[in-house]
């Protein structure tokens, strides 16, 4: 599903340069769930930035199902982000003027769904996560563990090949940390591989797969 | 741009804004209104000034005489000129003249003479005059008729009376028609009553004015074959400058006044007066519309101003559209149509609210007495300019906050926490 063979990825601070991805090599077969840990400044939120097209990368290669991922022009990115992907934010990043039901139908408008039908399909998967009633709320009037839900059926209403969750539980209590975990664990049953970024253990011991990240390297990846 | 979807997105984000919304609207919304105010005046003011020329042809010429400046065949200067039948018939002779109406009037121009009606008397100017006048300035016939050939060829002792002559000797709804006044003692009969298309003191000299045959004031009148001045229309395949030059020349001659003495005929040429008028009235159109496209310009650099803070604003929202899927251009298109639809329907809302204001103001012109300005008009090809220039308006103000949205790096928008 995902290889990345020697990234390297530098930033330009000044006239310094920090070099914040050192020859990561990391394979993550279909189906995987996979959780990405490391201190602040570990380059992990570049990884995951790399990993969702959202930034580019100096060397190496990053093959996204079997695609080379490389010096893309933005409207290519677009298309493989909506195409492939899947994003899960720490801060839920929905639009606070849109429903819920809208919020999670945004990603079809770009895909050209019309609206009736978008709305349609967004309602399925506000009953996947459990929200039906709460389609026609504003976010403002939602709880962060609702939030982070409508969060959940927005990324998966492209039928993404892989997710990406930054910090999913970041923002919530351990009791929502935990029923979030759940959803996520669900819907990588269902065989859509995940990437999770997490700074918490019990967040990483739910994962298959814990890649330690430390100072742009990979540290562990047994 | 017929998607249903792109206006029902654009449709949220406005709403979601109400009160940028609201800021932007009302800076086009003024611009347009002024325009449409401004544009509006012109016309008014045109039409208050043509109203000093209504019915007058601009292809017209008046030559009357004046004191010769030179000697010349052997004559000395400062002789008075003065025209009489033979004159007539020699103008009749140039090619482009399309009517010649030869004038008198009684008293000299501007005098006045004694008329009286039953037991009242007034004084009034007399115009002897030949039909031909009414293609000179048209005559505004409100009973009876105007002058015909017959009363010419006979004599006839006929006259037409303006309104003021009406109701200064008639009793209010009295008869005129068929009755006789008397005009420096020779009974006239009425057969017709004008009004004027002039206003002001153009308009009440014409209301004051009795106008009788040519023919019959010189045989009633003792006035000889005098004639005092000449009205002509040119052909228009000729013009009025030609034709008024033509019979300076022809005059001239039968004259003997120098060809260079340009004090001993005067002349008025209306094609060039409203040549002049006519450039005066483009300068004032060209600057109300330069005022007003400036004051929209200025509307239009409120909005893209208040595009990019809200762009700057949405960073957040645009970084996610764009990690959802969204490209640059669509970016692009969501901020550019945004622009467009907030200025159209805010300048369509200017120019309601124009049309509305022009109104108004055309109704305290008509219940203004002798006011100077005309009804303001606003025609529908200025709305549609005015339209047209809205869109392009919103297109060209929406260009560089779309750019810096579409430049908005998703990684940056999404980490600003």
């Amino acid at each position: 599903m995902v290889r990345l063979d020697k990234i390297n990825k530098y930033y330009r601070v000044g006239a310094h340069s920090l070099h914040v991805l050192r020859d990561v090599d990391l394979e993550i077969e279909p189906g995987e769930m996979v959780s990405i840990m490391g201190a602040s400044g570990s380059g992990k939120s570049t990884l995951l930035n790399v990993l969702g097209i959202l930034d580019g990368y100096e060397r190496g290669e990053y093959w996204l199902d079997g695609t080379l991922m490389r010096d893309l022009n933005e409207r290519k990115a677009a298309h493989y982000r909506n195409k492939f992907l899947g994003f899960v934010f720490q801060s839920f990043n929905l639009l606070p003027f849109k429903t819920a039901a809208e919020n999670v139908a945004l990603p079809l408008y770009y895909q050209k769904v019309p609206r009736r039908k978008r709305n349609r399909i967004a309602m399925q998967y506000l009953e996947r996560v459990g929200l039906l009633d709460w389609a026609e709320h504003l976010p403002s009037e939602m709880s962060g563990g609702q939030k982070q839900r409508v969060a959940i059926a927005r990324a998966l209403i492209g039928k993404p090949r892989l997710i990406l969750a930054d910090e999913p539980t970041g923002a919530l209590d351990s009791e929502t940390s935990h029923q979030i975990m759940d959803l996520l664990t669900e819907i990588h049953q269902t065989g859509i591989t995940m990437i999770v970024v997490t700074h918490e253990h019990d967040v990483a011991a739910r994962t298959q797969r814990v890649i330690h990240l430390k100072d742009g390297r990979v540290e562990a990846d047994p | 741009m017929v998607d249903l979807d792109r206006w029902l997105e654009i449709w949220s984000t406005l709403k979601a804004n109400r009160l940028r919304t609201v800021l932007t609207a009302l800076g086009v919304w003024w611009g347009i209104f002024m325009l449409v105010v401004m544009v509006a005046f012109g016309s008014s003011l045109r039409a208050g000034v043509s109203r000093n020329f209504a019915g007058l042809a601009t292809n017209s010429v008046f030559v009357w005489g004046q004191r010769t400046s030179m000697p010349y065949g052997g004559l000395q200067p400062g002789r008075h000129v003065e025209y009489d039948t033979a004159d007539i018939a020699a103008l009749r002779r140039i090619e482009g003249i399309q009517y010649l109406a030869p004038r008198n009037q009684l008293g000299g121009f501007r005098g006045g003479f004694n008329v009286t009606y039953g037991t009242k008397t007034g004084n009034f100017g007399v115009m002897a005059d030949y039909p031909e006048v009414q293609y000179v300035q048209t005559p505004l016939v409100l009973a009876g008729r105007f002058l015909d050939d017959g009363d010419l060829d006979e004599r006839r002792k006929v006259a037409i009376i303006g309104k003021g002559v009406y109701e200064q000797l008639y009793a209010p709804g009295a008869e005129a028609i068929g009755t006789y006044i008397k005009i420096s003692g020779v009974y006239f009969q009425v057969i017709g009553v004008t009004g004027s298309l002039r206003t002001g003191g153009e308009g009440d000299r014409d209301l004051n004015m009795i106008t009788i045959p040519f023919t019959t004031f010189q045989q009633a009148f003792h006035a000889g074959d005098r004639v005092g001045w000449f009205a002509i229309v040119a052909k228009p395949e000729y013009g009025a400058a030609k034709i008024e030059a033509e019979v300076r020349r022809v005059l001239a001659e039968r004259h003997k006044i120098a060809p260079d003495d340009d004090q001993a005929i005067g002349s008025f040429n209306a094609e060039k007066e409203f040549g002049k008028i006519q450039t005066v009235f483009w300068a004032i159109d060209i600057v109300l519309w330069i005022v007003g496209v400036m004051t929209l310009l200025a509307g239009m650099i409120g909005v893209s101003n208040i595009m990019l803070i809200s762009v700057k604003e949405r960073t957040k929202e645009i970084g996610l559209r764009k990690a959802l899927g969204a490209t640059p251009w669509s970016i692009v298109a969501m901020i550019v149509s945004e622009t467009v639809a907030l200025t159209t329907v805010a300048g369509y809302l200017g120019v309601v609210g124009g049309v509305a204001a022009v109104e108004g103001l055309g109704w305290l012109i008509a219940h203004m007495p002798d006011s100077p300005l005309g009804p303001p008009q606003i025609g529908l090809s200025t709305a549609w300019q005015a339209t047209g220039l809205l869109v392009v308006a919103g297109l060209i103000a929406g260009l560089m906050p779309a750019a810096h949205a579409a430049s908005i790096q998703p990684v940056e928008a999404l980490r600003a926490e």
